[in-house]
């Protein structure tokens, strides 16, 4: 019988390789519950979970509050653009007020990078972070490579590139973390004014040459990218940016085998990857939404059957 | 050592000739074993019912760890295993499947999960052992191989050997 190595979700930094295919294991029997005719589970059925938007989301915060739906725990919902944040109290005052109403868990969405973390040293609750600033997102990652496993079976050996903005992405650094856990080969593929300095010390071979990577992967993840991020001009024009950066069926064409691909999402459409593309058979982007719900029952389940909460 | 693979092998045709009485060519009926070790027996049973002309039975495996009512009670973490249910079970005859009857709530959790894939005509329960006066809730057995009395800190292990010559169900005595 196994448990998690940890007691909240902060990143995949923080996780062993144990914890990934536990999880993995997990999901996948979630995913046969989520296909059956009644997609329910009663496992949290007297847990209570909120989820803190400090953020915009859309597929990130449906596929929690779905998943929690699933596992039948009572879940509330924060947008901070709704809230009193808005009227100057801070974050931790804020959570604790919440969990003054009973709250078990809570699920996080911070812009500033840290904030799940800091939140875990200062209230006494479960955090899953759901992204935290540029950092770290590690229930995408998760699902990113859970969507992986399906194709390839074991990771270890497949090479698997992420292009796009490095620099601004969370998604790429838990991706980073978990692939390099899963003995996968990653490559990261930008403008040099779109990759962090020192990326390489993770471990991973950094590109500028969009064509090369193509024909070196397995895999390949398309970033957005992230103009809300942006303080300045990193590229000339998104025009230029999609001819050397963008993923067309021109671009695939002249290699000789399918490579598989993923995007986190939202898209944009004829920036970094082209319409066909994006609904050709290759692109997996719906099966990654889908095993993003049972991915995220499988995090649920595994942290809440280590909450320290007296039974009534 | 309860009972002798040849004791078992005497009980699991009888099972599979009850089974025959009850369901007649088992078109409307599907056989569910429990994970974990329900499935086990489920096999046997069916390479029997095979073996009686029952052609290719409605089988499935069913995993109930997330409708347990021990989440979070249980020392142990829960793990599940593999739930494989091909069809729907909307108005079928469904026989439960499991090694040994205890406190019953494992099976109170099968017919809460079972109910996940349509609403079935009927549920019958057949069990291979039924250890006597440890039940929690009011179920019993429809199909039942033997009965035994054991103390509550006992375990009763059903070992199927891989080529069925040498399947046993022994009793480990607790010890203080």
């Amino acid at each position: 019988m196994k448990a998690l190595s940890v007691s909240h979700l902060l990143g995949i930094k923080y996780l062993q390789e144990e914890d990934l295919h536990l999880i993995f294991e997990t999901a996948k029997h979630f995913k046969e519950v989520i296909n059956r005719p009644i997609k329910k589970v009663p496992s949290l059925r007297d847990i209570t979970i909120a989820n803190l938007f400090f953020e915009n989301s859309t597929r990130t915060k449906l596929s929690f509050e779905l998943a929690e739906k699933r596992l039948s725990a009572d879940v509330l919902n924060f947008s901070a653009n709704q809230s009193s944040v808005k009227k100057g109290e801070t974050l931790v005052d804020t959570v604790n007020n919440i969990l003054a109403m009973k709250v078990d868990m809570v699920v996080i969405r911070h812009p500033h990078p840290g904030a799940a973390h800091f939140l875990s040293k200062r209230v006494d609750s479960c955090i899953i972070n759901a992204g935290d600033g540029t950092h770290e997102h590690p229930s995408q990652a998760l699902l990113d490579a859970f969507s992986l496993q399906e194709k390839f079976g074991d990771l270890a050996g497949k090479r698997v590139a992420i292009v796009g903005d490095i620099l601004h992405s969370r998604v790429a650094l838990s991706n980073i973390y978990a692939l390099k856990m899963l003995n996968a080969e990653v490559q990261v593929c930008a403008p040099k004014s779109l990759l962090p300095k020192h990326i390489e010390s993770l471990g991973v071979t950094v590109s500028t040459d969009f064509s090369h990577t193509l024909k070196w992967c397995d895999a390949v993840n398309m970033l957005r990218v992230q103009n809300e991020r942006m303080d300045l001009n990193y590229f000339p024009s998104t025009r230029e940016y999609s001819q050397n950066f963008g993923l067309t069926r021109d671009r695939l064409k002249p290699l000789r085998k399918e490579i598989v691909i993923l995007h986190p999402g939202p898209i944009n459409r004829g920036v970094e990857i082209s319409s066909e593309v994006a609904d050709s058979e290759q692109a997996i982007i719906l099966d990654q939404v889908e095993n993003g719900v049972a991915i995220r029952m499988a995090i649920i389940y595994l942290l809440a059957s280590k909450l320290n909460i007296p039974i009534a | 050592m309860l009972l002798s693979d040849k004791k078992i092998t005497i009980i699991l045709n009888r099972l599979c000739y009850q089974l025959i009485e009850r369901h007649g060519d088992f078109s409307n009926a599907v056989l569910v074993g429990l994970q974990p070790r329900g499935t086990l027996l489920l096999d046997r049973l069916v390479s029997l019912l095979v073996k009686s002309g029952i052609d290719s039975p409605k089988i499935g495996k069913l995993d109930t760890t997330f409708f347990r009512d021990d989440f979070r009670r249980s020392e142990r973490p829960l793990n599940a295993n593999a739930t494989v249910m091909d069809q729907s079970v909307e108005g079928k005859d469904v026989v439960l499947i499991d090694d040994v009857l205890f406190t019953g709530r494992s099976i109170r959790s099968a017919l809460t999960a079972i109910d996940t894939y349509g609403r079935p005509k009927s549920i019958e329960l057949l069990v291979l052992i039924d250890r006597r006066f440890s039940r929690h809730l009011p179920i019993q057995p429809d199909y039942l191989g033997a009965q035994i009395d054991a103390l509550q800190g006992d375990k009763v292990k059903v070992v199927w050997s891989e080529n069925d010559t040498e399947n046993t169900v022994y009793l480990e005595k607790h010890l203080e």
